[in-house]
């Protein structure tokens, strides 16, 4: 099946700035893709060259195998909401639901009818006479969204759609725009800079950063195997630990030797040593299993659910690494500052990075 | 939506941008269009007649400049930080200078300090016509626009900074000094700049009270309409505009730190009560209060009486203007037909023209040019541009010359007179909403202007009638800007004043100056209803 979106060479220029450098991504229909990154990634330049807002300098975007590169925004096919809402504020919520369905061939009752069951999808019912100013903000990026479903665009894009909300009626919109995208199975694109959005909402990530594309995979893809240090590091927590390649799969870290996956790396280079806080094991009994490091308990800071350690070796080999521990396991060992442990580091939880920058 | 910014746009250039363009140029001809290069500034700096205006302007400014500003900023400090009685009511008589034409104070001067005057002894000898008068008759008109900048300033004050201040257990004059007084100084820069501007391009005051103390003012006046000396008028319009370039400039560049300053998260400041303190400042604007509305009153009562104050007997002959030196009843009439047409033409094209550098995508050159175009009137004082008119509209190639002397060149003069207010006002209000409407309607495929008519206009009604009130009330009272340019036909109740003082009729200028005054209350009140009533039905949605 061909893809409902591809973007070719994309690259957006403004003045000698590169905001967009060379991007190609392609999305199938029906498909939530969300747009990761930091500030200045150039996430929303993607989305707002997709709109036709702001025309790329080159390369060419296809939408349902119809060359849209040089369209204007009215001559493409795409609802938008953004994180200000951008509600008509002299109009009610039912009008601006409206705006986009009144023109000559409509007739009114046909429009009264798709802006009541509009409301109805997003529990708005009660609220279609009152003026934006009289709405929650949940309410109000609901009466976007539905004025940008109005006119059942074949592209659904969301520019942070959700950051200006507080954070328990973000993350009950979370799930009710996710549940409503399965059901209308509209192909929609969200930038976001907030990770936990994306990983709980997309189907594909795109991370960006200095306007390209980083990696590109299923939210799961991208926190287990991150493709780089950027992404690793943008996405949950990383322990990042320089070391250097010692024979085919293991890694020099300070006095010890670790057992990993090389991907055919050369002895002697310098690496960095990526792990998660919560991959790291700590040994109930014995220390003699391969992959073993002793450190001492930093400090501790409880979590709720877990506590999360600060481990540090001796000075020599200036390693530091951050595990999540259970609170049973605290309790029971009488764990606590300046207590000594033992952890193992799953090798097939280690990623390898060559360069020895060392991320904190 | 380029094809709009081009017709404004073009309409700038023909009625202000291609004017002072020929009039700079002809301030390098002779009398037979010869092109003389500087001889002319040459002859203006070696007559001393004519350059010592330039001094003469410089000090009444400044003197009026350094009168205005403190009083209008103690004004200012005890309407809102004191808690004095009726703040409502002073402010509002506060504004009554601006709804009368310049002329006006000067003519009541004349008969409080004039040689028949009832305060005449209070000179101790000096004489009112002169730097004296012109210096009183410029305070009070410019102590409102003053005034209204310092307001402003002083209104951003945050209460947590004086909070702060006392905390840390700062005295009331070092709170004064160290928190009140920073704060306004944007304000008072600003104000300072805007009084002297408008003292230095001033025309009426001293041309009604000026007696032989000239300005450069009134020397563009006299080699225009006295002499006949187009070329020299060119050469003192251009050096009146260099003062006025300035501190326009100047001015500019302070209000862009102001910006700064206001979007601060400020919490309101509420005056807390100070019986002495607030007995002072009561005394203080009833004072300015009463001097500000005895000008008006002067003359008000020289107008319905036979010859003020020496025979007070009622008389409405001085409101027989027909029998009168100026245009007569007609020319009433044409200034409500200027300010009418001026407010509904000049609202539409400024807020149109405004929306249009605001929402436009692209053609970022067209609408940078646009804006410069829509600050220069600022700048340029109404009898520089009124010269320019003759040069360019008068000129025998031009096929705009039919317009010439009619009722349309002088809506066109208005309008670009007092563009700029207009547009930044307009700037203001289309700035507040969120920059993404246009994309949003774009989206749902509607064309912009269904956006303009369904969302713009309507959420921006309030600040369009405040550019038509604005528009209406200038153009009922200016003087400077269209007294090159009216016709026979044309004549205006400003002019007439103007004229009627010319031919020794005061009380009968003091009489149409009144209704200038009645008229401009009257369109004020009307706009206070109209916007009340709009409110009402259209602005619902404000409420929450």
């Amino acid at each position: 099946m061909p893809p409902y979106l591809r973007i070719s060479r994309l690259t957006k220029k403004f003045g000698g700035f590169t905001a967009l450098d060379d991007i190609s991504l392609e999305i199938a229909e029906g498909e939530f893709v969300c747009f990761l990154g930091p500030s200045g990634c150039g996430k929303t330049t993607l989305l707002r060259a997709i709109a036709g807002l702001d025309i790329q300098t080159a390369g060419r975007i296809e939408q349902n195998g119809r060359d849209i590169s040089a369209l204007p925004p009215t001559k493409r096919d795409f609802g938008i909401v953004f994180q200000s809402y951008a509600l008509f504020p002299n109009l009610t919520a039912a009008k601006n639901v409206a705006y986009g369905l009144q023109n000559a061939r409509t007739p009114r009752a046909e429009v009264a009818r798709r802006v009541s069951e509009l409301l109805e999808v997003m529990g708005l019912s009660a609220h279609g006479a009152k003026y934006p100013a009289q709405l929650s903000g949940g309410q109000q990026q609901r009466v976007a969204l539905a004025r940008a479903l109005a006119t059942s665009p074949g592209l659904l894009l969301l520019d942070e759609p959700l950051s200006a909300l507080d954070a328990k009626v973000r993350v009950h919109l979370r799930h009710e725009i996710k549940q409503l995208q399965r059901r209308l199975r509209v192909t929609t694109i969200m930038v976001t800079h907030d990770q936990e959005e994306a990983l709980t909402m997309a189907d594909r990530i795109v991370v960006m950063n200095l306007g390209a594309i980083e990696q590109v995979g299923t939210p799961l893809e991208i926190y287990r195997e991150p493709a780089s240090p950027f992404v690793a590091d943008f996405i949950g927590v990383m322990n990042f630990v320089a070391g250097t390649v010692v024979g085919d799969r293991a890694v020099r870290l300070g006095h010890t030797e670790l057992a990993c996956e090389l991907d055919g790396l050369a002895a002697g280079t310098e690496v960095t040593l990526a792990i998660r806080p919560e991959d790291i094991v700590v040994h109930e009994g014995r220390a003699t299993e391969p992959n073993t490091l002793t450190l001492r308990v930093d400090a501790l800071a409880f979590l709720g659910s877990l506590f999360r350690a600060d481990l540090v070796g001796d000075a020599s080999d200036g390693v530091f690494l951050r595990a999540d521990l259970p609170v049973d396991l605290i309790r029971r060992r009488g764990i606590g500052e300046k207590s000594m442990l033992s952890v193992l580091l799953p090798p097939d939880r280690i990623r390898i990075y060559p360069g020895s920058t060392v991320h904190r | 939506m380029r094809l709009f910014i081009g017709v404004i746009g073009l309409y700038l250039v023909a009625a202000l941008a291609l004017p002072l363009g020929l009039m700079l140029a002809k301030s390098f001809e002779g009398p037979r269009e010869e092109f003389v290069g500087l001889a002319n500034y040459v002859r203006y700096f070696s007559t001393p007649a004519l350059f010592q205006s330039i001094g003469n302007s410089l000090w009444v400014s400044i003197l009026s400049t350094l009168i205005t500003v403190p009083t209008a900023f103690v004004y200012a400090y005890a309407l809102t930080r004191s808690r004095i009685p009726f703040r409502g009511f002073f402010k509002t008589v506060a504004l009554v200078p601006i709804l009368v034409p310049s002329l006006l104070p000067g003519l009541a001067l004349v008969y409080l300090f004039g040689n028949q005057g009832l305060l005449k002894a209070t000179l101790l000898g000096h004489s009112i016509y002169g730097p004296i008068g012109i210096v009183m008759a410029e305070v009070f008109t410019t102590f409102p626009h003053a005034l209204l900048i310092v307001l402003a300033a002083l209104a951003l004050a945050d209460a947590r900074l004086y909070e702060a201040a006392v905390a840390l257990r700062a005295s009331r004059a070092r709170i004064f000094w160290t928190v009140t007084l920073p704060g306004a100084r944007y304000g008072l820069i600003s104000a300072t700049f805007v009084v002297f501007t408008t003292v230095v391009t001033d025309f009426g005051a001293p041309k009604v009270i000026g007696g032989q103390y000239n300005v450069l003012a009134t020397d563009v006046y006299k080699q225009v309409i006295g002499q006949q000396n187009f070329q020299m008028g060119a050469v003192v319009s251009v050096i009146l505009l260099v003062p006025a370039i300035f501190a326009f400039l100047v001015d500019r560049a302070v209000r862009r730190r102001q910006v700064a300053l206001l979007s601060a998260r400020a919490v309101p400041l509420e005056p807390k009560p100070q019986p002495l303190f607030d007995l002072a400042m009561l005394a203080y604007c009833v004072v300015v209060g009463l001097a500000l509305l005895s000008i008006v009153a002067v003359s008000q009562f020289a107008a319905v009486v036979k010859f003020f104050p020496y025979n007070l007997t009622l008389t409405w002959a001085h409101y027989d203007f027909d029998q009168k030196g100026g245009g007569g009843w007609a020319s009433y009439y044409n200034s409500i037909r200027l300010a009418l047409l001026t407010s509904v033409v000049g609202t539409f094209v400024v807020f149109v023209g405004a929306y249009l550098v605001e929402k436009a995508r692209g053609f970022a050159l067209g609408r940078g040019l646009f804006h410069f175009l829509a600050m220069l009137p600022m700048a340029v004082p109404g009898l520089v541009l009124g010269l320019a008119y003759i040069f360019f509209f008068n000129a025998p190639g031009n096929p705009l010359n039919v317009l010439y002397r009619t009722m349309t060149i002088l809506v066109i003069n208005t309008i670009v007179h007092f563009y700029t207010v207009g547009h930044l006002t307009a700037l203001t209000a289309l700035r507040q909403m969120d920059p993404e409407f246009e994309t949003v309607s774009a989206s749902l495929k509607q064309p912009f202007y269904r956006t303009f008519w369904r969302v713009t206009v309507p959420v921006c009604l309030p600040s369009t009638l405040d550019i038509a009130i604005y528009m209406f009330v200038n153009a009922m009272t200016t003087v400077s800007g269209v007294v090159f340019i009216y016709g026979p036909k044309t004549e205006l109740a400003a002019i007439s004043v103007l004229n009627m003082d010319d031919t020794g009729e005061i009380a009968s200028a003091a009489a149409m100056a009144m209704m200038i005054f009645y008229t401009n209350v009257a369109a004020r009140m009307l706009h206070l209803l109209l916007a009340r009533w709009l409110e009402r039905r259209t602005q619902a949605w404000r409420r929450r």
